[in-house]
């Protein structure tokens, strides 16, 4: 049944690539018409990831291509007001906010919009006429989906996204958030694709939400390419909160150059089948990668973390951290890839993956993976699975905590090395809230979503008493 | 370190093979190639009874439809199976009457190891007198064994005096089908050995096939079978530390071990074959499955191995915990140099309750050498309080070589605890330099802090082979820094 369902749907998207080809690649150039054309040869050759490709064996896309699901061209209607449909407003936290509305950027009909600092932001498919080289330099550069048949797919068939340009010595102050929603009456596959240039001396904080707003169905395939110029500093942020139907693969390509500065941090929250690959390329020496995650993850959900850091040139450092609890039937997967390449000397790695365990119904699979050709480095990893200390929980029901509250205390903890992380406070005491109200099982997705619209002004507190710790 | 030494190594790992073995091709030969006529030969000449020849075929028919794995981070030129003599009957060595006929370069290595004098003339095949120590140690022992109901022969007499338990238990450990190496392995093996521990008993000493004076040329496709009885204990000792030349590029061994209620079976290995030339050509190809049951509860099966040898070793000795309170445990040192690829490490399968494993493995590389560790621990539903902790460290002396760490974690219940931690780092400059300080030559201090970084595992080998395996660690290393 699955294999006949899933050769309908590429036989599916095949059609929709022949029949809307025009469409599609309107606005391409030459370069980018070529790379459409080989990306989806490669897609026809490689198809969807099964569960016999290594870094699939523990993420079966099969359960969700088992549908049919529909593919658009028409850009949405620039009328719709995002804010009727959707509002992530966090509390004292003021941002530039950019909304794509299954798969188009969405702002009242202005897909361009230039700050006075020279900040760009907009629409991706409107800055392939209005930044040609900008987008001859970078789009395509840092992706590769040579043997990324998900990543062929998008760069085969994505229309639009979101671009954001800084130019050389701009410091961004204001964070620029990027919400993504899905709105569709029918189970949809959305191809995304994001483009985001830091010039020299620049400095961009990025809010990356992903939302559902229905309890449709969906498939989001988003890539996103990141270059990072010199002396720059990326803060990038992930937030992903879905509902249960949906699937959401989110490739991210950071291109790292000389001295420059990339932070990532990547919440999953809720979400029925969530993959994130990043891929960080340290490209300049000097440069450095912060790549964190936590997952919360209950019931039928499944969560794979893919982190591949490319350690090219010497005298560059990265960390990673990955934190996840699971409970009911919920599985998750990290897999950590760090690459020392032949002579880049003084590299400092370390990658690291502790998961909790709540039930006997939920699964993980951890492979932290060191590949090093150079000597004069410092890697190392460390991945655990357990439990919540039995110790200290003890401790706490010996003062009079029940055992629930206990619980969530020591699980609240344990995701607190990942949230203290986050350096803006009020997206830190926003996502801090969201934390307890998982770990309290609160926060579940509805059809009409209360959960981010009721934004409240006081923070989320546990019940506990704490003098008698 | 003066110069002289340092060039004997170099030779004795380079040069041609000229001495020791002949090769008469007018012996009991069987014809390049490998099909079923072959493997019905291999059977004949053994005169095994037909239900072994029928697993060997079944075996081969497996093989046939199975591909050669390539995920392992090796690279080597196609195996050509057809190119490859399956059976040939022990060759015999061509005795030489003193140790002063043996090369004396080999004689050097020897005494750089520290192997004993009768030692080196059974390695080198000197005619060993009937009198001297080693013919009367092999009889004591065997005395010994037998008092205590210890069964320990080669394989094929196995196969001829106790069918009943390699029938029981061949296969069972390792399935003909599991790879393709032990599929090719479960179809063409020629000898090995077998070992079964009788219930309660404690073997007094150290099993080795050093003892075994028939299966010393047991070949390429090495069969072994480890029976542990309820509540007996064995420590198994295999290979040895000094140089082995062997003719065979190819080498696909298979060892079971079972260790049933309470019992306790601990395998060590020294590895030390020919590992190559400096360009990397030549060298052994050493692919081995080895696996052990904890099939009763409070059973334990360790694994220690120390690897300096072959081209390419792929090996991954495991242990299935499936009785309750099982302990598996895995130590291992892999020091690979020149253009010598290991990609080693363990699996451990936890399916009882309670059941606890350790996985400690030191790789070295130098030169331009890949070393990897490549390990699977998993927690099934059922290995309820479950408890793993693995630590895989890699040294990298020199920028050209490398070293990789792909540790595969799978936990599916609430209860157990896996940890897993590694670095990768060089020896430091301040090392060195301290050493140098004081009057250490460089070569020596790398020595030193070799073995004092593989110290946890080399501590686990049996006192027979620790010393030699030290100072092989120094000697594998020998040339490595400039």
């Amino acid at each position: 049944m699955e294999e006949i369902a899933m050769l309908n749907i590429k036989d599916a998207i095949t059609e929709h690539y022949h029949l809307n080809l025009d469409s599609i690649g309107k606005v391409d150039n030459p370069r980018i018409a070529g790379l459409r054309k080989e990306a989806f040869e490669t897609f026809r050759l490689l198809g969807f990831p099964d569960t016999k490709v290594e870094k699939w064996r523990n993420s079966d896309l099969s359960r969700v291509l088992d549908r049919s699901y529909t593919f658009r061209v028409e850009p949405e209607p620039q009328n719709t007001n995002a804010r009727d449909l959707f509002r992530c407003e966090v509390p004292g936290f003021d941002t530039t906010s950019v909304t794509v509305l299954n798969g188009w950027y969405l702002n009242g009909g202005k897909l361009l919009t230039t700050y006075d600092n020279g900040l760009v932001i907009g629409s991706l498919r409107a800055a392939f006429t209005a930044f040609p080289d900008l987008v001859e330099k970078h789009y395509g550069r840092y992706a590769d989906f040579k043997s990324n048949g998900l990543a062929a797919l998008n760069t085969a068939l994505a229309m639009d996204g979101v671009f954001i340009y800084v130019p050389d010595n701009v410091v961004v102050e204001k964070p620029v958030q990027m919400v993504s929603l899905i709105n569709m009456k029918e189970d949809s596959m959305i191809q995304l694709r994001n483009l985001v240039i830091l010039g020299k001396n620049s400095k961009l904080t990025l809010v990356q939400c992903d939302d559902s707003i229905d309890d449709h169905r969906s498939f989001i395939n988003t890539v996103s390419e990141f270059y990072i110029g010199e002396n720059s500093h990326l803060d990038h942020y992930k937030l992903q909160n879905k509902n249960d139907h949906s699937t959401l693969i989110n490739g991210s390509w950071f291109m790292i150059e000389r001295n420059a500065n990339l932070s990532s941090n990547g919440i999953s929250l809720n979400g029925g089948f969530i993959r994130n690959e990043s891929y960080a390329r340290l490209n300049g020496s000097g440069s450095h990668a912060d790549l964190l995650g936590l997952y919360l993850m209950d019931r039928n959900q499944h969560i794979d973390n893919q982190v591949f850091v490319d350690h090219a040139v010497p005298d560059c450092t990265s960390n990673e951290s990955f934190k996840g609890i699971l409970d009911d039937h919920a599985s998750g997967v990290f897999n950590g890839h760090i690459l020392v390449r032949k002579d880049a000397q003084r590299t400092n790695a370390y990658q690291n993956n502790k998961n909790i365990l709540i039930s006997d119904k939920a699964v993980i699979d951890t492979k932290p993976f060191l590949e090093i050709y150079a000597d004069d480095v410092k890697c190392s990893h460390g991945a655990t699975v357990g439990q919540l200390d039995a110790e200290a929980m003890f401790y706490l029901r010996s003062r009079g905590i029940s055992f629930e509250n206990s619980r969530m205390l020591l699980m609240y903890a344990f995701a607190a090395d990942i949230v203290n992380k986050i350096s803006i406070d009020e997206l830190r005491n926003r996502i801090d809230d969201l934390v307890k109200k998982r770990l309290r099982g609160e926060l579940s997705i509805c059809d009409q979503c209360v959960l981010h619209c009721n934004a409240q002004e006081q923070r989320v507190a546990f019940n506990i008493d704490m003098s008698r710790i | 370190m003066d110069q002289e030494p340092k060039n004997i190594i170099d030779e004795v790992t380079q040069s041609e093979y000229k001495y020791g073995f002949f090769t008469d091709i007018e012996m009991d030969t069987a014809p390049k190639g490998l099909n079923e006529d072959i493997i019905r030969l291999i059977s004949t000449k053994k005169n095994e009874p037909d239900w072994l020849l029928q697993y060997r075929l079944d075996a081969y028919s497996k093989w046939t439809r199975m591909t050669e794995p390539t995920w392992a981070h090796l690279h080597h030129p196609p195996i050509d199976y057809q190119d490859i003599i399956y059976y040939a009957a022990p060759k015999p060595k061509k005795e030489l009457s003193s140790l002063d006929e043996v090369d004396p370069e080999l004689l050097s290595t020897f005494n750089k190891l520290g192997i004993s004098l009768e030692e080196q003339k059974r390695l080198s095949g000197v005619a060993v007198d009937a009198v001297i120590d080693s013919v009367s140690v092999k009889t004591t022992f065997s005395a010994t064994l037998e008092k205590k109901g210890i069964l320990f022969c080669s394989f094929s007499e196995a196969v001829q005096k106790y069918p009943d338990l390699v029938k029981q238990y061949l296969g069972s450990v390792v399935p003909s089908d599991d790879n393709y190496f032990a599929a090719l392995n479960s179809a063409v093996f020629t000898d090995g050995s077998f070992c079964y521990i009788p219930k309660g008993v404690r073997c007094p000493v150290e099993l080795s096939t050093y003892f075994r004076i028939n299966a010393a040329n047991t070949g390429q496709f090495e069969r072994t079978l480890i029976i542990g009885d309820e509540g007996s204990y064995v420590s198994y000792m295999e290979g040895c530390t000094a140089p082995m030349r062997d003719e065979n590029q190819l080498h696909a061994a298979i060892v079971e071990i079972i260790a049933l209620k309470d019992a306790e079976v601990k395998y060590s290995t020294v590895q030390n074959w020919y590992p190559g030339n400096k360009q990397g050509e030549g060298g052994i190809y050493n692919f081995v499955t080895k696996r052990g049951i904890c099939k009763g509860n409070n059973s334990k099966i360790s694994w220690t191995q120390v690897e300096t040898g072959s081209a390419i070793t792929w090996k991954y000795p495991s242990v299935i915990l499936m009785g309750d309170n099982s302990i598996g445990e895995f130590y291992s040192v892999a020091v690979t140099n020149n253009y010598q690829q290991a990609d080693t490490g363990s699996k451990m399968i936890h399916l009882g309750k309670n059941t606890r494993s350790t996985i400690i493995s030191k790789g070295i590389s130098a030169g331009h050498s890949n070393n990897s560790y490549r390990g699977l621990v998993k927690m099934t539903k059922r290995a309820e309080n479950g408890r793993n902790f693995s630590q895989c460290d890699s040294l990298l002396l020199g920028d050209k070589c490398g070293a990789h760490t792909w540790p595969y974690i799978k936990t599916e219940n609430k209860s157990s605890i896996v940890e897993h931690e590694a670095t990768t780092s060089k020896i430091s400059d301040d090392q060195l330099y301290y050493c140098n300080q004081r009057g250490i030559s460089t070569e020596s201090a790398i020595g030193l802090i070799v073995n004092g970084y593989a110290r946890e595992v080399l501590k686990q080998l049996p006192m027979e082979f620790a010393v030699e395996a030290q100072k092989l660690l120094s000697v594998s290393l020998e040339g490595s820094v400039g």
